[in-house]
């Protein structure tokens, strides 16, 4: 086989190419499906459910012609294909309708609300990779250990309990009775007047203001939703990473590295954990999709003014423009992220790489 | 070989298995006695069944009603003999809301299960026995749905189709079947060109006959794994749901719920929001316990052991 | 010749859930600066015993011995850090398949390199330079290449070679090969061994040849040792194979396909309990 391929090199590199061209096609074609699945179901959401988006927007009590005409200004009268084509066109350029609630187009409110959203998830994956790893390869390495049980214990904790109430404990006791950490909210409203958003993360907004007073209470009021966040990241991430570093420390290269003369430290770290790292990018990638989605209830127990925060809201209030939208985004961002960690994938595993 | 003189344990180990049955026994022994062995998924099964009593006997081991309190007497009562888990602002014990909710939390998950593992079966034995472009169709959906938010996909299902407690199941297994679809399809995939498959085939079962009584029969053991270690994702989805107020409405003991309707006295009084979310940790814990001790005993190759 | 190796009463075993497994049981042998094989059937204990003299023993394993002794240094005595400084540096193994054996995510030259740093205070371009020496020593035609290359991106024979430049590099004395050449197309498993000689005859190692295939050893080594059930039950210069006397042995040669003669029936192994006592 090696020597035929060396025969024909021209073939080969033709092969390559339409292979890799393949691949691409098909990481479109992927998308593509994914994202029309996920609009024909909000489509399907927002149309077919047991309120007229008509008297939604008109209210109950408008005369019959009003209704009518709202009803041909909206196309609601269009088949439903035509309707969806319409849906699909409308949110790729980023129209989402109108909340009733804010009155804003819902793309404007989104873009207001989603970086909070971000920030926290990021803080909260941070948090998990840097003490879910480690505690993962511990877990590993000292398997059956009482380190091993412990971690497996605070992860089995992580996947069983309740975000939402561990956040109201935990704004109890380190909030309300112990005073360590802010409240609810991002920031404290002494700073809303002077501090100016940049890029709307606002830890990384102090840093370029140079507003440490700001920054300070940035960070008492993140500690608490990021770590809760963290701790959910934690629990998924410890446990694939030992799952993984015990499948890595099996094979026959961990031995020959041993045989080289390498440390343990330089086998575990260096050669097992950099093998493990090609799948924990999709995990890693995965759990910051999920504290995007976990955000929903976080947001609501501190006050979190992301999108989570606003969905819900707008759930409270029947405003579903803003609850599809807000859902469009989250799957838009889902499908963004599975793509991105394929991409991290590929970059890190040099099997699946073309030369 | 003797039979009499063949202990119990003799017969169920033994490596010629005279009957059917005999060897299925043998089977289930040696599961049972991989499972009993690990200490945290006996705890796990005894929660399990402990929310099955609950559910069942509520009305005999509920000490008061769970839905009429004494407003004048017993209102946001701490943890006392008389109230062992205190009462809440409608004077309710909570201890005996939390007994009723246990059939709330059973009939989720019972739910749930029954409608999302048989859809995830058929969709993925069908694709992988099928194969070719219907095995294409059925997979793209399946990771369609697998790439959506769950909860937000549930929450947006809800407010569609207005709160309560039988939409949240709808919602809640709608988006839970498609890692059912992936298992059962990769079952499928390693048994369809097995000779024991083949031979059904030769002679004259027609698909249907060979997927429904042939394949399916072989993924339930891994999607009875799978099923409970979703579980706990279940009753924390459905609870998220209840907390929110999309789920089992007031007065119903819906755990979630009742940790909603405590936030606002969390101050004060914080055993009314924290002791429901105590039972809401304790059975998903059991459900997570039992899960990985399933799925330890019952594949020891693939467990993380 | 000075003695390389001294081995004396060597065991190994591996407590289990159901029982203890005695993987190697009481193997004492000496070795020079010669080519020593060990053949055995499978699971006859003849990697346990190549792991135990490189302290690779898997952590579970408890391991024994009256003497393990390497250039005078008492193995058995030698502290954890003292093993991992002689692994690599002074004795160095090679295992069955490149396949598994070579890091996948770590390019060719940077797994030899790898070896000599741990062994050597050597500067990069130095490194580099030895790394690419070593490769043309294994007889790869375009080093500078196959340096860049992933492990999966070469075959097996030219994956072993790189294994072998790997386990060289920091010039050992003593080389354990555990069935290097099984995994191995017959095509090239000639090629690979012929590298293994010279370097070996030219570096003056000590070599540990480990195979299931006896007359694959026995052209090969000077002395072959013959292991079954943990022990060694037949111990003889190469060249008088056909003098051995164990019949476990003359049951291994009968094995042995002869051209121009009836295989009919064909020769089953005789294993006999009583040789593992
Ligand atoms: N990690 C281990 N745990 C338990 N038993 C083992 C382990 N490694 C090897 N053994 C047992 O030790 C015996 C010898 O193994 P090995 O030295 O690998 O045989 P060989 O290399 O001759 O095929 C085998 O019976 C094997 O089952
Ligand atoms: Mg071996």
């Amino acid at each position: 086989m090696s020597t035929a391929e060396r025969r024909m090199p021209a073939r080969r590199a033709n092969r390559r190419a339409f292979a890799t061209l393949k691949s691409i096609a098909g990481f479109v074609v992927v998308v593509a499906t994914t994202y029309l699945g996920l609009l024909a179901v909000t489509f399907f959401i927002g149309r077919v459910v047991p309120i007229d988006p008509v008297l939604a927007i008109v209210g109950d009590r408008a005369p019959s012609h009003v209704v009518e005409r709202v009803r041909q200004e909206m196309g609601f009268n269009l088949p439903y294909y035509q309707q969806f084509f319409l849906y699909v066109k409308g949110v790729l350029q980023g129209d989402f309708g109108t909340s009733v609630l804010t009155t804003n187009p819902v793309m404007t409110d989104i873009r207001r609300v989603f970086p909070a959203t971000m920030e926290l998830a990021t803080v909260g994956t941070v948090i998990g990779a840097a003490f879910g790893i480690p505690l993962g390869v511990l877990a590993a390495v000292r398997r059956g250990s009482l380190a091993d049980q412990i971690v497996r214990i605070v992860g089995l904790v992580g996947y069983s309990v309740p975000i939402f109430w561990l956040g109201l404990l935990a704004l109890l006791v380190f909030y309300a009775r112990l005073g360590w950490t802010s409240g609810p909210g991002r920031m404290d409203v002494v700073f809303e007047y002077t501090f100016t958003p940049i890029t709307g993360f606002f830890l990384l907004d102090a840093i370029l203001n140079r507003d440490w007073a700001a920054f300070r209470d940035i960070v008492s009021h993140i500690v608490l939703p990021g770590s809760l966040l963290g701790y959910f990241s934690l629990a998924y991430i410890s446990r694939m990473t030992r799952s993984f570093m015990l499948n890595e420390l099996s094979q026959e290269y961990i031995v020959a590295a041993r045989a080289k003369g390498l440390s343990e430290t330089r086998i575990i770290w260096g050669h097992a954990l950099r093998n493990a790292a090609v799948p924990l990018v999709t995990v890693i990638a995965l759990s910051y999709a999920g504290l995007l989605e976990g955000s929903v209830l976080t947001e609501t127990v501190f006050a979190w003014p992301g999108l989570g925060l606003y969905i819900t809201n707008s759930l409270q209030n029947a405003d579903m423009n803003a609850v599809l939208g807000g859902t469009i985004v989250i799957g838009s961002v889902f499908i963004a992220i599975n793509l991105l960690s394929d991409v991290l994938y590929r970059m890190l595993d040099p099997r699946t790489r073309t030369r | 070989m003797n039979e009499t003189a063949m202990t119990r344990r003799e017969w169920l180990l033994t490596d010629r298995p005279q009957s059917r049955l005999q060897a299925r026994l043998g089977r289930a022994y040696v599961t049972w006695g991989r499972f009993a062995a690990n200490r945290l998924a006996v705890i796990g099964m005894l929660i399990i069944l402990g929310l099955i009593v609950l559910a069942i006997f509520a009305p005999l081991l509920a000490p008061y009603s769970p839905y009429v309190g004494d407003l004048a007497k017993s209102r946001l009562l701490p943890p006392d003999a008389a109230h062992w888990l205190g009462t809440d602002d409608q004077g309710r014990d909570i201890l005996s809301r939390l007994i009723y909710g246990s059939r709330l939390t059973l009939q989720v998950v019972v739910l749930v299960a029954i409608i999302a593992a048989p859809l995830g079966l058929l969709v993925g034995t069908v694709a992988g026995y099928a194969g070719g472009w219907v095995d294409a169709v059925l997979m793209r959906i399946t990771d369609i749905f697998l790439a959506f938010p769950k909860l937000v996909l549930a929450l947006a299902f809800v407010a569609a189709l207005g709160p309560g407690i039988g939409n949240a199941i709808i919602a809640i297994a709608i988006t839970s079947w498609p890692p059912y679809a992936r298992i059962a399809r990769a079952e499928t995939l390693t048994v369809r060109n097995s000779d024991y498959i083949s031979a059904v085939r030769l002679m004259g079962a027609s698909p249907w006959r060979i997927v429904l009584r042939h394949i399916m029969p072989l993924c339930i053991s891994s999607l009875i794994v799978r099923v409970t270690l979703d579980m706990a994702g279940i009753i924390l989805t459905a609870a998220g749901l209840g907390f929110l107020g999309l789920g089992a409405q007031p007065p119903l003991p819906e755990w979630g719920a009742m940790i909603a309707s405590g936030r606002r006295f969390i101050l004060d009084q914080w055993w009314v929001a924290a002791m429901p979310g105590f039972a809401i940790l304790i059975v998903s814990l059991g459900f997570n316990l039992l899960g990985d001790g399933l799925r330890d005993a019952l594949d020891p190759r693939g467990s993380s052991q | 010749m000075s003695t390389l190796l001294d081995v004396k009463d060597l065991r190994v075993s591996f407590p289990t859930r159901t029982g203890v497994v005695e993987a190697v049981r009481g193997v004492s042998f000496t070795l020079g600066r010669e080519r020593l094989g060990i053949v055995g059937e499978s699971g006859s204990g003849k990697s346990q015993t190549g792991r135990a003299i490189m302290g690779l023993t898997p952590e579970h394993g408890r391991i024994s011995a009256e003497k393990l002794e390497f250039n005078g240094i008492d193995l058995t005595r030698a502290s954890k850090a003292e093993r991992r400084a002689l692994r690599g540096k002074r004795i160095a193994m090679i295992l069955q398949d490149p396949k598994y054996s070579l890091n996948p995510v770590m390019s060719i030259g940077r797994q030899i390199i790898e070896t000599l740093r741990t062994h050597e205070p050597v500067g990069r371009a130095e490194a580099r330079r030895r790394a690419l020496d070593m490769l043309a020593a294994v007889q790869i035609r375009d080093p500078e290449r196959v340096f860049g290359l992933y492990p999966h991106e070469v075959s097996g024979g030219m994956g072993q070679r790189a294994m072998i430049a790997m386990m060289l590099v920091a010039g050992p004395e003593l080389l354990i090969a555990d069935e290097p050449t099984s995994a191995l197309d017959v095509t090239v498993q000639l090629d690979v061994l012929g590298i293994l000689h010279r370097l070996v005859a030219d570096r003056g190692m000590g070599l540990i040849f480990i195979s299931h295939d006896l007359r694959l050893v026995s052209s090969f080594c000077d002395r072959v040792i013959v292991m079954y059930a943990g022990r060694i039950v037949e111990e003889l210069p190469a060249s008088r194979l056909s003098e051995a006397e164990h019949p476990y042995t003359r049951g291994l040669l009968n094995c042995m396909p002869k051209i121009g003669v009836d295989r009919h029936p064909l020769p089953v192994l005789d294993r006999r309990p009583e040789w593992a006592l």
